[in-house]
């Protein structure tokens, strides 16, 4: 039954700090009074809102709807009233604000009436599981949030081997895939079931660190005669990052992903155990993808546990929930040690990526030094999980030299911080290689500007000169016919043609004189009056100051 | 003797004849090294380096008229790039030129001042203002590229530079504090 297995570059063995926060089950969060949506919860372009304040949503309503192909719709997770659509604090590690909706909840968790379910799925399309997958708003669950429905779509001639369920989640703290499993297994057995027929998969295998005995048992138990035929649960070894999709794709099968291609190239499709109870979540029962697990942790909580949080659910409700020593939170983080970011606002809302909210006290970020010159001991090459040079990567992200940065393939790093983990200088390495990924795209957008404005300009500069020889040609053009008519009068001299033109003016200027144009159609009567009033003012003339008396 | 001539005559009209019809065959139309100077240039068309814009920039820097320090919207980045291009050596940024930009920047038109003459139209080298005679104006925000060359033609002063808003998409990560990489000597100092 020992099924072969393989080992990843590098990695580091990690305390896990996971036992406090597994030993309570997972509770429903309960419902805030408010909760605050962002409409970008995933990669991808942002959701457009689709509803107005001041209406009335049901539970699981669409309240964004995705304008593009990388994107996932927006839900409404209760029944409320939208109170607002404005800019708010969201889990972003820049700390800007981004469009969230607002929604006022009623306590009523009303459901939108009509939903589908599909409980015979085997007897559904691919193609209409992906649109029910994308509809649900489902994305990667792990912690990257990329929409799943893409990830099941192998794209023409392309077959998928093995179906991978990454159940790893190697990342010390975190715990809510764990439970999950433990509470969940048969959604995410039926999850998988579900995404194995959309991608026409042969078999699934499903990764779990060996320190997860319970997730393991409770998933062995779960599993039928029927799925064992082509579901294998493997246990792994505890290293982080084995939680990396290509750490765990080696791990399980000894292959590894090239440089700049997907697991899809290799005939793998891996997908996080959220995911799947999430899938199962949508396509069985009709549930979009309104919550989550969240694991609420760190020094600073006196309660560790797992919640399952409402998106939009301020982090700071949450904490709450779990007694948090609030004056001894010194930083908030969401998601693991490794690769999470700070948190500055507590009223951040949950989003579909918060696995883990992780408290830290003043003493435990205490020991965080200055950082120091590099030795070149060489230490972050040996943990590199993706088999690359830290040392050189840092240096040229210092220098700015963003090719050679390019060269040393800084976009196949994972930021998984082992290198910044065992740097005996505490040089905060990661920060380095996010900073020149980040000027890199930067730089992109730039010379697509660039290139954009140069087309503009060009065609302008074409538009002007084409105008230029137009007019140049009618210019021509008059002045020949010019040249023509006069060809025509030739025996006429200049003089008399003013002369006639002259003569013109004066004949109209007359004609003008005699008759004023409201003289037509007049009675005699009237005709007689005006004669004796040109009379009395030929008489009159002059003295003009008369006239107005006698009139 | 005779052959050995023969034969070398003959390879000397073949050869030229071959280079002859690859001088004509591949002949490469303008300069190459003005496009990819070109490509280089930041295309906002602003004219800060005197010349009418970025092509004719590059020109004259192909031909030696030009140093490659003159491009205030392209800055150290593109003074960089050129230096690597034609092996020469990086400059600071000639300051009669101007001063390199913090941020980027767009303008705006104040639609309720704007008089609707068309001025600022014609000064933008790549169309991104919108509008007709004795009609209101705006600034099509994408394609502005921030070179302020409408800003002198306005009559009523309505166009206004502001900075280009910067969402998550375009955040980007600080470099870390490299001020803060400095040796711990106060255990040395307690050593000794």
């Amino acid at each position: 039954m020992a099924r072969k297995l393989w080992h990843f570059h590098g990695g580091l063995k990690l305390e896990g700090h996971k036992h406090a926060s597994m030993v309570d089950a997972v509770e429903a969060a309960p419902i805030p009074s408010q909760l605050t949506i962002p409409i970008q919860q995933h990669i991808g372009a942002p959701a457009e809102p689709i509803v107005s304040i001041g209406d009335k949503v049901k539970k699981g309503q669409v309240i964004a709807e995705m304008q593009a192909t990388v994107s996932a719709p927006v839900h409404a997770p209760t029944s409320g009233t939208i109170s607002a659509i404005e800019d708010h604090p969201v889990p972003h590690p820049s700390g800007l604000p981004n469009t969230c909706i607002v929604l006022d909840t009623d306590d009523q968790d009303e459901w939108l009436e009509g939903r589908k379910t599909h409980s015979q799925f085997h007897l559904l399309d691919p193609e209409e599981l992906r649109i029910l997958i994308r509809n649900a708003g489902i994305v990667g669950l792990g912690g990257a949030g990329f929409p799943s429905y893409l990830k099941l779509q192998p794209g023409q001639g392309k077959l998928v081997d093995t179906f991978i369920l990454n159940g790893a989640e190697c990342e010390p703290w975190i715990t809510c895939d764990a439970l999950l499993m433990q509470q969940r297994a048969r959604d995410i057995l039926d999850g998988l079931s579900i995404m194995r027929h959309a991608v026409q998969a042969g078999k699934c295998l499903i990764g779990i660190e060996d320190n997860k005995a319970d997730a393991i048992q409770a998933l062995s138990d779960a599993l039928t005669e029927d799925e064992k035929q082509y579901i294998e649960i493997v246990t792994v070894p505890t290293l982080y990052p084995t939680g990396g999709e290509k750490q765990l794709i080696k791990v399980l099968t000894g292959m590894e992903i090239p440089s700049h291609k997907l697991p899809i190239d290799i005939g793998v499709v891996c997908h996080n155990v959220g995911t799947a109870a999430a899938v199962a979540d949508a396509v069985i029962r009709g549930i979009p993808l309104i919550s989550r697990y969240v694991t609420v942790t760190g020094t600073a909580i006196d309660k560790p546990r797992n919640l399952h949080a409402l998106f939009g659910t301020p982090m700071d409700f949450l904490l709450q929930q779990c007694d948090v020593q609030r004056d001894a939170v010194a930083r908030l983080v969401m998601g693991g040690p490794m690769m999470g970011f700070e948190i500055n606002n507590l009223q951040t809302p949950v989003i579909k990526t918060t696995n883990c909210l992780l408290t830290m006290q003043q003493n435990d970020i205490a020991d965080e030094q200055t950082a120091l010159p590099c030795i070149r001991c060489g230490e972050c090459a040996r943990v590199c999980p993706s088999q690359l040079l830290p040392q050189q990567l840092y240096w040229w992200s210092k220098a700015k030299d963003f090719d050679k940065v390019q060269d040393y393939k800084v976009f196949d790093c994972i930021e998984c911080g082992c290198c910044s983990y065992v740097c005996p200088s505490h040089i905060p390495l990661v920060q380095y290689y996010r900073f020149a990924k980040t000027e890199i795209w930067q730089q992109e957008r730039d010379k697509q500007k660039s290139d954009h404005a140069r087309q503009r300009h060009e065609f302008r500069q074409h538009r002007m000169e084409l105008k230029k020889q137009e007019d140049e040609e009618r210019r021509r053009k008059k002045k020949e016919l010019l040249k023509k008519t006069q060809g025509d009068k030739k025996d006429d001299t200049k003089k008399s043609a003013i002369e006639e033109a002259m003569a013109r003016v004066q004949a109209k200027k007359q004609q003008q004189n005699i008759e004023s144009k409201n003289m037509d159609n007049l009675t005699n009567a009237q005709r007689k009056q005006i004669e004796e009033a040109d009379a009395r003012r030929e008489r009159m003339k002059p003295d003009d100051s008369q006239e107005d008396t006698n009139s | 003797m005779l052959e050995a001539i023969l034969v070398l005559a003959i390879l000397a009209i073949i050869f030229g004849l071959l280079l002859g019809f690859a001088a004509v065959r591949f002949k490469v139309e303008g300069d190459p090294v003005v496009d990819q100077i070109d490509a280089m240039l930041p295309q906002t068309q602003c004219g800060q380096c005197t010349y009418a814009g970025c092509r004719p920039y590059a020109e004259a820097i192909a031909n030696g008229e030009a140093d490659i320090n003159q491009c205030p919207p392209g800055g150290e980045t593109v003074i960089i790039a050129l230096a690597d291009l034609l092996g020469r050596d990086p400059k600071p940024l000639n300051a009669e030129h101007g001063e390199a930009k913090e941020e980027k920047t767009v303008v705006v038109i104040d639609e309720q001042v704007c008089i609707g003459c068309t001025l600022c139209i014609q000064a933008c080298p790549v169309d991104a203002i919108l509008g007709a005679a004795k009609q209101m104006h705006t600034v099509i925000k994408d394609e502005c590229t921030g070179c302020n060359l409408c800003i002198p033609p306005c009559p009523v002063d309505c166009i206004h530079i502001v900075p280009l808003e910067t969402g998550l998409k375009e955040w980007k990560w600080p470099l870390p504090d490299t001020s803060m990489v400095k040796p711990d000597t106060s255990n040395i100092e307690e050593q000794a």
